[in-house]
This record gives structure tokens, sequence and C-alpha cells, in this order.
């Protein structure tokens, strides 16, 4: 279970998150929706520990465990995972090796023995074959060359490996055609269980036609301002955020 | 220190060299006493380069002619511990001379410069500029050296060219090296330069390498010497029609080293690789300086040099390419990049092309910067710890260069040699 109690957090000296409260109980899938500069990268950013996103108040806590002491990369440990709405290149660095270093980074952490080259090879073609990717995306340098749907298909590719107990999809849809958004969201929905639960950041309910939330959530200046079932995503999609906006206020 | 005349300060190399003449190789033979007799004229009348020296301007000598050397003619005794062999024939340098015990040149055309510097005194400075002053010092006082000669149409497959400094004195050390591929000829040499931990000497290597028709010559330098050494090396090199220099060049080590590479393109259709990397720890300066001369139409020129830089470090990049009038269709690149680990490390980049025909292709570029914070944070929110991280980052800026380096022993070469300077540094930085 995540349970964020009025978090808030500043970017270069301006509050961006001004109490954001919310509970993700174990395999539910959550979405968070909301017009520009509300706040939601800021808010997985500041989940996921990225430097310069100043947590001022509140707490976050992963089955119990406070995310805000950790470094970003205990937080991966611990079980949290960050799908980039703008996934980075990383010329020289080997894609096979990075994810076989990152599998084995957090494997080591959970007391798992680490996995070879061969076993990795396995696993990963199983996995790349369900996101319809092709194998040369192995060979190739992280995320250098691929095209928006790959670099998004590449996330899904490491969240699957890493097996994380949440997932922070932030904008996954943004620069999808719907066939890429598909097989996002078979591999999103392939990871649904009792020990899995997400939260997806999107703009547009159609991610959410796919990726069906148990509840929707609006963010609106740095705050939840509205919360319901999935119906409310196709309020928004229909009457805009103004309307549901102005409703709140 | 300041230097009161300039005239003065070479005079420490002058000085052993006035004590050294009657024992030096060639000193029964006119001519060599003659080309070191031009050196020691040379280096008394304009002295080793100051900052004031547009080409020396980054590096200052300053340093070296403080520190007090010894000459290392008498071989060392103690039992040399070697590393394991890259190629399937080697050439061993101990403290600059020739160990025939240590070497395996079998099926060679090689021999200890020492030997046969009557036979070869023509082609001292043949290549190489005698009016270098790093050439000049290495003229002065040079006492072994390998000549090789790859015979038209031989492959003579690869080389291991090493290099010990012992450490048993603080010495001045300074190789002559001829190496000559006859047309169509290939060799691929791997050189090593090492040195007993904490030896502190000055290593002053100079190459003449004249590479024929059609003939390919890939040189990959791997300088791991230690961290109180001075490198100062320099690199002569004609090609002609068709034929190819592909050279790499690692500074990783010494307290100040620098790889100065001089090379013309003198037939249409040859080309030049003249790429490197340099690993600067703290209290380092490690510099890279070409030039490049296309003097024949369609040549082609490429040219990627990595520098990553950990503490209070300096790096220079110093790459001229002159394009003549009559070398046209040119094809020239160069790139030099800089990551600087530190706030407290430094990098002078100076690209300078002169271009005189109107038809060609160049293009270069330069980037100096920090590690990527946003790459930094991608990594380490996939549970990769922090040092790893960096680690993977620095690897991956170096890699573009070491990757370009087909033979793959050279290549191990080059992976070792980045992989034992960052688990040293790496921390630090």
């Amino acid at each position: 279970m995540l349970r964020i109690e009025n978090l808030t957090a500043e970017v270069e000296g301006k509050p961006i998150l001004k109490g954001v409260t919310l509970e993700i109980p174990d395999g539910e899938v959550h979405a968070i929706m909301g017009p520009n500069g509300a706040g939601k990268s800021t808010l997985s950013y500041a989940l996921a520990g990225r430097e310069g996103y100043e947590i001022t108040g509140g707490s976050v806590l992963l089955n119990g465990q406070d995310l805000l002491e950790m470094e970003p990369e205990e937080r991966a440990a611990a079980g949290l995972f960050l799908a980039f709405q703008y996934p980075v290149e990383l010329p020289g660095v080997g894609n096979a090796n990075f994810l076989r270093t990152a599998l084995n980074a957090i494997r080591r952490t959970r007391g798992e023995a680490e996995v070879d080259a061969m076993q990795f090879l396995k696993l990963a073609r199983a996995r790349m074959k369900e996101l319809s990717m092709p194998e040369d995306m192995l060979k190739r340098g992280v995320n250098v060359g691929f095209s928006g749907g790959e670099k998004k298909r590449n996330e899904i590719l490491q969240m699957a490996l890493l097996q994380p107990k949440i997932a922070i999809l932030d904008e996954t849809d943004s620069g999808l055609d719907i066939d890429a958004l598909k097989i996002v969201a078979d591999g999103v929905n392939a990871m649904r269980g009792p020990d899995f639960s997400a939260l997806v950041i999107t703009h547009y309910q159609r991610l959410l036609n796919h990726i069906v939330p148990d509840r929707v959530h609006v963010l609106a200046d740095g705050r939840i301002v509205a919360s319901g079932g999935p119906e409310l995503a196709h309020r928004l999609e229909a009457e805009g955020y103004a309307g549901v906006l102005d409703e709140a206020a | 220190m300041i230097i009161d005349t300039p005239s003065g300060n070479a005079a420490a190399f002058l000085q052993r060299y006035a004590g050294l003449a009657e024992r030096l190789p060639g000193a029964q033979v006119g001519a060599v006493r003659a080309l070191r007799d031009m050196a020691a004229e040379m280096l008394h009348a304009s002295g080793l380069p100051s900052r004031r020296v547009e080409a020396w301007h980054y590096t200052d000598l300053t340093p070296i002619l403080r520190a007090e050397f010894r000459e290392a003619l008498t071989p060392v005794d103690k039992a040399i511990v070697l590393p394991p062999m890259r190629g399937e024939r080697r050439a061993v340098f101990v403290d600059g001379r020739f160990r025939v015990d240590l070497s395996s040149l079998e099926g060679l055309e090689a021999s200890s410069l020492a030997e046969v510097v009557a036979e070869v005194t023509p082609r001292l400075n043949s290549v190489a500029e005698a009016s270098e002053p790093m050439v000049a010092l290495n003229t002065l006082l040079f006492e072994d050296g390998l000549v090789l000669d790859v015979p038209e149409g031989v492959d003579a497959g690869r080389l291991e060219l090493l290099s010990l400094a012992s450490g048993e004195t603080a010495s001045t050390i300074h190789p002559r090296h001829l190496i000559r591929l006859a047309r169509g000829a290939k060799l691929v040499l791997i050189e090593t330069a090492l040195s007993a931990s904490g030896a502190r000497h000055l290593h002053n290597p100079v190459f003449e390498i004249e590479v024929a028709e059609d003939a390919k010559i890939t040189h990959v330098r791997v300088q791991r010497e230690a961290e109180s050494a001075y490198h100062l090396a320099h690199l002569g090199v004609r090609v002609a029609r068709r034929g190819t220099y592909d050279g790499f060049v690692l500074n990783a080590g010494g307290k100040l080293s620098r790889s100065e590479t001089h090379l013309a393109l003198l037939g249409p259709q040859a080309a030049a690789h003249l790429n490197g990397a340099q690993l600067v720890g703290d209290g380092q300066l490690a510099d890279t300086t070409t030039a490049l001369d296309h003097a024949a139409p369609n040549c082609a020129s490429r040219q990627t040099v990595k520098t990553v830089l950990a503490g209070r470090s300096r790096g220079v990049f110093q790459g001229k390419i002159l394009v003549r009038r009559e070398a046209q269709k040119t094809d020239g690149y160069q790139m030099n990049q800089a990551l600087l680990l530190s706030e407290d490390a430094e990098i002078d980049s100076k690209p300078q092309l002169e271009i005189y025909a109107d038809d060609v292709k160049c293009s270069h570029g330069a980037t100096a910067g920090a590690l990527d914070e946003d790459s930094l944070f991608y990594l380490r929110t996939r549970g990769i710890p922090v040092d790893t991280a960096r680690s993977i980052l620095v690897r991956a800026f170096l890699q573009e260069a070491v990757e370009i380096v087909e033979d793959e022993p050279a290549r191990e070469a080059l992976e070792e040699a980045v992989t034992a300077w960052w688990s040293q540094h790496g921390e630090a930085a």
C-alpha cells in the first residue's frame, strides 16, 4: 500500500504540490488526471526522489517504509518504479547490460541470486515477445534511436523485469499510436494482481479505456480536488477539466 | 621557478649529453654525432618550450625542468614482472633498453636501434621534425629503440611494444622507434607504457612511422605510467597513397603526459584515424596534441578524443588540421569531448582548422560538461546504486571512442586501463 499524506513540494522555490493526500491499496490501479501545470509530473518525480524536487512537508509510506528518507535506488529496491514520460537516451550503454545491471541490483537488495547473461537473455526475450519488441533492441544503446513507442515499450519491459510493488506511469500514453498504446496497456494489465498496484498519470481518458482504473483522482493546482470511480474519467473527457474543477471549487 | 634565460632551461639535459656523448649508441658514427650535436645546439639556443610558445601554452614543462633525473644507461638487474602477452609477439624495453631476453620477435624484421644505428642513420629525423623540441630532446639522448620493417605485402599480425620503467632510479628514457611498412604491408602495434609503482621518470619516446602505398598500421598506445611519471611522446607519421594510419592514444597515467602526433597524408585516398582518450586524476595533466596535414586529394581523416577529468586535474586537446590547396575532396571529421567530474577540473580545448582547398567536407565539434543528472537519475530509479550509475555513464562516454578500435586485444587493453583507472579514481570523483 502506498500512502501519501499532505505532501507538499517545491521546484526552484516555487510551491507545486500543495498538500496531496492519496492512498493506493495493494492490487489497485489508480489514475491521476489533471490539466497542464497541475503538478502531475512533480508528484511522480517527488515520489521517485529526483534532485531539485524539494519536499517541504507531508509523508509518503510504501508498506510502512518512509520513502522520503530513501535515495532513488533505495526506493526502487523497496518496490517503486517510475515509467518516465521522456525516457532518457544513454548512448554507449547497451540496453541488455543496463537491464541486467538493474535487475541484479534489485535482486541483490532482495537477497535473491543474480542472473547471469544467459538466464537474463531468456527472461528478457520472453518479456519482449509479449511486448512485441524486436530483439535487436537489446543490442542497441538504451533508448538510442528508439521511436517514441519503442521508448515507452522499453519502460514497460523494465517494469516487467524489475517486478515492482507499485509503478508510477507518467504520461506513458503520450506520443503513442493506438497499437502501441494497446501493447503498453497489455503490459501493465499483465502485471495486475494482489501484489501490484499502479498510479497512472495521464491527460486523456483513452489510456484508461485499456487500463481500467479502480479509482480516478483529479489533480489541480497541487491538490487532489476530486476522486471517483472510472466514470469520473469519462465525465472529464465529456465535460473537460473546467466543469469538474468548478464543481470542486 | 623562473627560468632566467631561454637557453638555460635545457641545461640539465645538455649537461647529461656532454657526459654521455661517448657512451650513447652511434657515438662512433659521425652522422649520428652530427644529429645529436645539432639537437644540442638547438636546445642550447632555444631551450625547451615555455608557455609563451603557442603549441605549449597549456602544458607547462616547468615541473620537468625542476626535477632531477639520472640517466638509465645501466641495465636493471632486478627481476622484471611482465604483464601477460597481448599479441603473438612482443618487444620489451626496460628503462629504455631493448631486452632481447624478454622479447619474442620471431618472423619479424626487427632490431634494437642501439645495434643498428649506423645502418639506419638516414632514417633518423626523416619523418619526425628535428626542430620539434621533444624530437630534439630525444635525438640528443636516445639510447635505444625498435627498428621494424614490414616487407611488401606481408601481414605482420600483432606486435606488442612494452615499455617498462623499473623505478630503480629517477631516470629519463628516450627511446626512438623507427617503423616502416612497405607497400601493402599490415601491422597491429599495441604499445603499453608502464612503470613500477611510485617510479618518477621521464619517458620521451619518439616514433617515426612510414606507411607506404596500400599499407595499414593500427597503432594503439596505452600509457599507464606511475602518477609521478612524466611522459612526453612525439609521433611522426607519413602515409602514402591508399595507406592507413589507424591510431589511438590513451593517456591514463603520469603526473604530466603529452602525446603529440604529426601526421601527413601524402598520397590520394590515404586515411588517418587519430582517436584517443585521456583519464586524468587529481594532480595530473594530460595533453593530446595532433597536427594533421592533408597534402593530397581524396584523403579522409577521423578524430574522436574523449577526456575524463577527476579531482584537481587538467586536460588539454589541441587538434590542428591543415587542408592544403591541392587536397581537394578531403573528408575530415574531428570531435573532442570532455567530461568533468569535479569542479576543480579544467579542460583546454583548441581545435584548429586551416583549409585552403575549396571542395572539402570538414566538420568538427567540441563539448565539455559534467555527468548528465537526468541520466544519473534514470539509472538510479532502476535500482542501480549511484556509484555504479556514475561508472556506467563514464564508461559509456569513453566507449564511443574505444569502440572505434577494431582489434580486439587492443580494445581489451584499453578497457582494462579504463577499469583500473576508474577503480582508483572513481570514488574520489
